[in-house]
């Protein structure tokens, strides 16, 4: 029987200490206040000083409140009894259906052994041309989506859930506006696929310690269901908040800040999660796009900054459209190789060009006299931009590399392009 | 194990405050029993009779009172026969081993031996009974892989001894004895071919340390005749994320005529590594004709795995990499990347509360980063022959400034610098070594007179590209513009390499000479345009011939002709040579 303490012994933010003896690091404890029951963990031990985040926050918490020590970690229940629903951040119903307890697994789990891993050998198609031709998607990847406040993020993300042939969608939103919690769900509802997702969602409005718990609880469960064969999919948005939570926490609790006011352990929280994307050698898989807000648009603020470290390229979402330069995707080599001899060249040599348009384009803001190669760059950045960027464009790949020929050969003589000959020889539309 | 006994009281991340009973020193090596299962740790702090460790594992389900043993000996690695071709996690736990018994995950507690104790090696015997001998001379060898590995006198053996007996020829494995030493004392000790050695000191038995002068050919263009370096050097590619450090340390690793390379994962993604080991068993070494993993060790330490453990890592492998200089061989030990590293250092400042230097990197980071490139350098062994260990080390410096402290730290202490620029990879410009920003100290392949002129082209060809920004192109004289062009030119050519296509990943010495030759030419050259667009049109179809022909086999037919057919096109354009231009393509005939 575990031991009940009713003496709080201080309250900061919503951290508070009970002096208490054979707590382990990490554990569970109830906290039972006059607004009901909250979850809370164990993050410091100092002798018999145990601290703890208290997951509803701390107001209104008395220092007579009870609590009272589990003696487990943080767990979630597993099976497919999940699929369709939706949860808190702290695995609490959010839809009125049934509390789950049966099957717990632990959450936060540890690495995987790097030798077990594969190297990622399949593409995720998902007919938009800026990611399928010029950063090709893979099973198994991490990729943040970089946009400030502003931007369509969300339809992105729910437009890649919709398109992308996978076995099952985890959604973990962090510090979601209400109104986005309601228009994912409307809009996996319309699509037919809430059957085949899973939501942990904590909302601007619950209490911050919830937020921490977003990613480790989506992706325990992701993990299970890609042990079981299943290629999963993580939808994490918005990460910002996530790591904005960990500074709330970590600044109540005194510790030196590193940069910006964020503790000095971000690079790996947010690695210890987005390195869970994996692809099991004889099982299923786990790929992972999140969302990440840069604010004021700087890519080098702490958040953004570490997360391209860590994740295997981003998309840049800029003026509704993905932004050919800064977004990356790392993997793309080790699939458009495979898909059509032309795909690497075309890609290579779309993007050099585009950047001497760019360059033009500024010239010409600056009032200066175009040449005739000027001109040239100034057609075919229009076409890229209308016919490539745009992302109501939804063509297969195949339809998105031809279009690129054609644009190259409206608007440049061959040699011009950069591209090797016998490749020119083999494609170059034929007048 | 010592006697001394202690016992938890308080957690903090992956700090873990014990109380003691007895002595313990400063960075020796305590488990934490927890529930059955030894978590490793070292101890970082002393203050009394509380000592803090940095747990290499989780610190999930530590609580206060949990036993903790001491072992009285500092994080050490095993050096013997067998490390080549071995995958190692920070703490020099053979990673494959650990997936045999583990499973897909890393469980906490799981610690094996580094060396494989069931393999025997055939063993050579050189020293005698009766030899005097020292720490680090040769006893015997044994073949491992493509080389000869000299099992020496343990480093940990201070003093001279005397050789008592020693095993004749014979299959041993790695724990049994070969040799037993005798003392000034009379006090004899048996010796195997393996020991250990604590990693956070540097190996120092050879007879002096030398200047790096001899270049390490990378086969990378842009590094092998712009910015070299020397083998026994220390170069560092600093560079925000996406600007292609880890393509180029791949490249390097694969390419680089060394003997031994090692790579230190150290808090990178793992899918990077997953590469590296699942590709270099397929391919070749040229130097041996065997698979590169032969001459490869693999330390992996990636971003998820914990943290303390990163920090040890790059020590584990520079260690391995001291060991193998001490059999004259040349190695190359890549890090990637040191900023991890350091950040993991500063996550334990924090939780030890240390007063924050510069963006709360602890007062003492210079100095460790500089004690750490120090342990690189070529040296003279006692026997005459010479061993270099190259370090490369990438920085990941936050928002891809340089002004952060662990660039500004690393800078101060290599002799090259590989500065990455995030506007050269946005234009797909690969790799993406800025030219005007790097530097190196070192010798190269071609003389620096020559390589200082044609990078004065790519100096003034950038000056000119920022003036026509302001001017415009009607604003620029030809012969500017022509220069222009020309920086362009090599820039596209010789700076910019792909290294995804087969030919064109490694370029020879040769082969980069006569290129270099070639565009020396082009460089020297007078040209006699009726126009600016005339201009850019002719160097188009130039440039396009010469990336064709980098891509072509050197030494083939198909070479010599695409080479033939280049200098006729070359040749019915230009008009007069430059007279430095002209010594140039002389001193490289």
């Amino acid at each position: 029987m575990k031991k009940v303490y009713s003496r709080i012994e201080s309250i900061k933010g919503s951290v508070i200490t009970v002096r208490a003896t054979g707590v382990t690091y990490g554990e569970l404890a109830e906290v039972t206040t006059r607004f009901g029951v909250s979850l809370a963990e164990v993050n410091r031990l100092d002798e018999d000083m145990v601290s703890l985040q208290v997951f509803a926050g701390g107001r209104g918490i008395s220092t007579g409140d009870e609590v009272r020590f589990l003696g487990n970690p943080m767990r979630v229940s597993f099976g497919d009894s999940l699929k369709g629903r939706i949860f808190t951040g702290s695995g609490e119903p959010r839809d009125n259906g049934p509390t789950l307890s049966e099957n717990l697994i632990p959450i936060g789990g540890p690495s995987v052994n790097p030798t077990n891993r594969i190297i990622p050998r399949e593409m995720v198609r998902t007919g938009i041309p800026m990611i399928d031709l010029f950063n090709t998607l893979v099973k198994s990847q991490k990729l943040p989506i970089f946009s400030i406040s502003g931007e369509p993020y969300n339809q992105l993300l729910a437009r890649i859930a919709m398109q992308a042939e996978v076995d099952l969608i985890i959604l973990g939103g962090m510090g979601l506006k209400y109104d986005d919690y309601l228009f994912f769900k409307d809009t996996l509802e319309e699509g037919g696929s809430l059957q085949k997702t899973i939501m942990f969602v904590h909302t601007a409005a619950d209490p911050v310690v919830e937020c921490l718990m977003v990613p480790d609880i989506s992706l325990a469960v992701a993990e299970r269901f890609a042990l079981k064969g299943l290629n999963v999919l993580v939808l994490l948005t918005d990460m910002t908040n996530f790591a904005d939570a960990m500074k709330e926490i970590a600044i109540t609790q005194e510790q030196v800040p590193s940069n910006r006011g964020y503790p000095g352990d971000l690079y790996s929280q947010l690695a210890s999660r987005y390195e869970k994307a994996v692809d099991f050698a004889d099982s299923g898989s786990i790929t992972i796009l999140a969302v990440t807000t840069m604010p004021g648009d700087d890519v080098t603020h702490p958040v953004p900054d570490n997360t391209g470290y860590i994740t295997e390229g981003q998309f840049y979402l800029k003026g509704g459209r993905i932004e050919p330069f800064g977004s990356l995707s790392r993997l793309k080599q080790q699939v458009n190789g495979r898909t059509r001899a032309d795909h690497r060249a075309i890609m290579d040599g779309m993007i050099k060009l585009f950047s001497a348009y760019r360059d033009t384009l500024e010239k010409k803001s600056m009032g200066f006299q175009m040449s005739a190669w000027d001109q040239k760059l100034l057609k075919y950045g229009e076409l890229f931009e209308s016919e490539m960027m745009d992302l109501s464009v939804n063509v297969p790949l195949e339809g998105a590399l031809d279009k690129g020929w054609e644009i190259l050969a409206a608007c440049f003589e061959p040699q011009e392009t950069g591209l090797q000959s016998k490749l020119i020889d083999q494609f170059w539309p034929k007048k | 194990m010592t006697n001394t006994k202690g016992a938890v009281t308080g957690v903090n991340g992956n700090m873990v405050s014990v109380r003691v009973d007895g002595t313990v020193s400063m960075n020796e090596v305590a488990y934490i029993v927890v529930g059955g299962k030894r978590l490793k740790s070292e101890i970082i702090r002393v203050q009394g009779d509380i000592v803090q460790t940095q747990v290499f594992e989780m610190t999930k389900g530590i609580k206060v009172g949990d036993p903790v043993e001491f072992t009285g000996e500092m994080l050490a690695v095993e050096l013997g026969p067998g490390l080549l071709g071995k995958i190692y996690d920070g703490l020099q736990n053979p990673l494959p081993e650990v997936a045999a018994q583990t499973g897909y995950f890393l469980e906490p507690g799981v610690y094996l031996e580094a060396l494989p104790r069931n393999v025997k090696w055939s063993w050579t015997p050189v020293a005698k009974a009766g030899d005097r001998v020292e720490r680090a001379d040769l006893l015997g060898t044994v073949p491992e892989g493509a080389f000869t590995h000299r099992v020496m006198v343990p480093f940990t053996m201070y003093g001279s001894y005397t050789v008592k007996s020693i095993k004749p020829a014979g299959e041993y494995a790695v724990t049994d004895e070969v040799a037993v030493l005798e003392d000034e004392s009379g006090a004899s000790t048996r010796v195997t071919m393996m020991f250990q050695w604590p990693v956070k000191r540097a190996i120092d038995c050879y007879a002096e340390r030398l200047k790096p002068v001899e270049p390490m050919v990378t086969k990378t263009r842009i590094i092998d005749t712009f910015f070299p370096v020397a083998k026994g050097g220390t170069y560092c590619i600093p560079g925000p994320f996406g600007a292609g450090k880890t393509v180029l340390q791949q490249v390097t690793s694969r390419n680089a005529d060394v003997d031994i390379v090692i790579i230190a994962a150290c808090g990178e993604r793992a899918g990077e590594v997953v590469e590296t080991l699942k590709e270099f068993p397929e391919l070749l070494d040229p130097r041996t004709g065997k698979s590169l993993m032969e001459r490869t060790i693999i330390v992996c330490n990636t971003s998820s795995m914990p943290v303390a453990a990163r920090e040890a890592s790059v020590y584990t492998a520079v260690t391995m990499a001291e060991y193998y200089r001490q059999m004259g061989l040349n190695v190359l030990l890549l890090a990637d990347s040191t900023s991890r590293w350091a950040q993991a250092m500063r996550e334990m400042s924090g939780r030890l509360e240390e007063i924050p230097g510069e963006e709360a990197f602890p007062a003492y980071l210079e100095s460790v980063i500089a004690s750490f490139y120090e342990r690189a350098g070529i040296v003279r062994l006692k026997d005459g022959s010479k061993g270099s260990v190259t370090i490369g080390g990438t920085v990941s410096p936050a928002g891809g400034n340089f002004e952060e402290p662990v660039t500004q730290a690393t800078l101060k202490v290599v002799g090259a610098f590989h500065g990455l620029s995030r506007e050269r990879s946005d234009a797909r410009k690969y790799p993406a070594i800025h030219p005007l920003d790097s530097w190196s100290k070192y010798g190269g392949l071609l003389d620096s007179g020559s390589v200082a002129w044609a990078h004065s082209f790519l100096k003034r060809g950038t000056e000119v590209g920022q003036m026509m920004k302001v001017v415009g192109e009607e604003g620029t004289s030809l012969d500017d513009f022509l220069v222009y062009l020309k920086g362009e030119f090599l820039d596209d050519v010789y700076l910019q390499q792909n290294s995804f296509d087969a030919v064109d990943a490694s370029v020879s010495p040769e082969r980069q000479k006569a290129s270099f030759r070639s565009c020396v030419r082009i460089l020297g050259s007078s040209f006699d345009f009726k126009d600016k667009d005339a201009a850019r049109a002719w160097f188009n179809q130039l440039r396009q011939r010469f990336l064709d022909g980098n891509g072509i086999e050197w030494g083939t037919d198909a070479y010599a002709s695409a080479e033939a057919e280049l200098k006729a096109f070359i040749d019915e354009r230009v008009s007069g040579l430059d007279k430095k231009a002209a010594r140039i393509i002389e001193s490289l005939e």
